[in-house]
């Protein structure tokens, strides 16, 4: 294991982490705005916002995200000049986001809107009896109460967007699995070890995870 | 999925070490299992090339073309092989002593730099070429000129590899754009969103010469390091190997090697090496 007793070997491994915990935090939100946005569309009385977040989840959903984070880099950046920062990773980090993100957020929707399911049809009938809007019914009693039943859901999103996180590698961030290879490629003789560092570093991070989101979703979970 | 891939990448590859390890003894010495035996008696050879190298080792449907294909051409018609009898193995380059070892190839032309590592698994005739590090960028540009003109430039090579790390070490005020093959590099560097892409030059010149790059993109022409390429057979094949630097001395005089340099990375428009047959590494 002498691989991880030099500082250089160290500071790449931490590196790469760090830029998997920032994409991971900065995609989390992202794909938690455009997720709820995108369910709210999809159970909207207006045709064309149905449309629009039916389409928006069946693209990104089924297209693979290599291809997505692909695009982001060679079309976004390369093609439409969309430049977020003049630092190569800084830019390459926010264009993961964005991919991260686009992607992400048709899981989020799905989630959320199987949640709006679980809300008695009743409470909606009699917000709107008592004269709501469509958004106050939405944003005031359905969502909130939807929200508790998606805890369980969410957090398996948002362990898979951890492990996904890797991928914008294929643009070129020092992200863990780039990383992991460069130490490979550099310590031939260490490949087994490298590689249980890596891997355990996620199981130990994303474990405990899967079991804070199922203590939390039982805590949380409307007693019918 | 990443790490699925790499299990398996690291399954696969302990199992070719340990069929090398088998199958590293039953080789013998002598003419009967090396590469002149076998061309004068089966008329066929093996070799292991790149295929996804433009300019040295392509690989198009079926066929393969480029400048290691040629010199698969001039060996084997030197050993007296018909091109018929010509098999092309792709290599990629984690995989090339083992299947020297396995024999699954007889002969390699693939990008293959001579190092004393390798030395010792595989016994290296040539060099045919002598490689370098150097720059391509778009036909227009005038600014970089070597790697001493790179600060504050993007430059791009793929991510772990030699020419990626020089860049880090040794010019740091470059920024350095990675990805996973260099394919992408040259796209990047016909978008603009990179300056200039590194890795040896006549990778650099292959991709030059393609079609769709044509006159778009030029070699900067200054090498910043050494890497020759050698002609890798099998450890105790050093007939076979003595053999390839003959026809190698040939090929510099008749013609033939130029011929198959102009055929391929020539198209990019640079002139055709001397083949410095001084150079020629002592198979043992």
């Amino acid at each position: 294991m002498d691989v991880f007793t030099d500082s250089a070997n160290i500071d790449t491994y931490v590196t790469g982490f760090l830029w998997i915990l920032k994409l991971t935090a900065a995609g989390a939100v992202g794909a938690l705005v455009l997720g709820v946005l995108l369910a709210a569309m999809r159970v909207s009385p207006v045709p064309v916002l149905r449309g629009f977040g039916t389409a928006w989840v069946n693209i990104f959903r089924n297209t693979p995200l290599t291809l997505i984070v692909f695009f982001c880099y060679f079309g976004l950046y390369s093609a439409l000049g969309f430049e977020l920062s003049d630092d190569i990773d800084t830019n390459n980090y926010w264009l993961g986001v964005v991919g991260l993100s686009v992607y992400t957020a048709a899981f989020v929707c799905e989630a959320i809107r199987s949640g709006i399911n679980t809300v008695p049809v009743g409470q909606a009938e009699a917000a709107r009896a008592i004269g709501m809007s469509f958004l106050q019914t939405l944003t005031l009693i359905v969502l909130p109460q939807a929200a508790r039943a998606v805890v369980a859901p969410l957090g398996s999103t948002f362990i898979a967007l951890a492990k996904n996180a890797t991928i914008v590698g294929t643009i070129g961030l020092m992200e863990s699995s780039t990383a992991m290879k460069d130490l490979i490629n550099a310590n031939g003789d260490a490949v087994i070890p490298i590689f249980l560092v890596f891997a355990g570093t996620f199981a130990i991070v994303l474990i405990p995870t899967g079991y804070l989101f199922g203590w939390l979703a039982n805590r949380l979970a409307v007693k019918r | 999925m990443r790490i699925t891939r790499l299990t398996a990448v690291v399954g696969a590859l302990a199992l070719a070490m340990a069929a090398a390890a088998c199958g590293g003894d039953d080789s013998g010495s002598g003419s009967a299992s090396g590469i002149v035996g076998k061309a004068s008696k089966d008329k066929k050879l093996v070799f292991g090339v790149k295929a996804d190298q433009p300019g040295l080792g392509l690989q198009t449907g079926g066929s393969y073309t480029g400048f290691d294909i040629e010199i698969t051409k001039i060996i084997a018609k030197g050993l007296g092989v018909p091109e018929s009898g010509i098999e092309y193995k792709t290599t990629v380059s984690a995989n090339r002593e083992p299947f020297i070892q396995q024999g699954q190839v007889d002969v390699v032309v693939a990008t293959y730099t001579i190092n004393d590592d390798r030395k010792k698994v595989v016994n290296f005739a040539g060099p045919y070429y002598v490689a370098g590090q150097d720059l391509l960028v778009r036909a227009d540009e005038t600014a970089i000129t070597g790697p001493e003109s790179l600060a504050g430039k993007k430059v791009c090579s793929v991510s772990g590899s030699t020419p990626a790390k020089r860049i880090q070490t040794d010019y740091k005020d470059a920024k350095l754009q990675q990805f996973d093959s260099y394919s992408k590099c040259v796209t990047a560097l016909a978008d603009k969103s990179v300056d200039a892409v590194t890795t040896d030059d006549i990778i650099l010149a292959g991709y030059a010469a393609q079609d769709q790059y044509a006159g778009k993109l030029k070699v900067v022409g200054k090498k910043f390091s050494d890497e020759p390429y050698g002609i890798g057979v099998k450890k105790s094949d050093t007939e076979g190997c003595n053999k390839i630097n003959e026809i190698l001395k040939t090929a510099a005089t008749d013609g033939s090697y130029k011929a198959a340099w102009d055929a391929t990375l020539g198209k990019s428009g640079s002139a055709a090496p001397t083949l410095d047959v001084s150079k020629l590494t002592n198979c043992s």
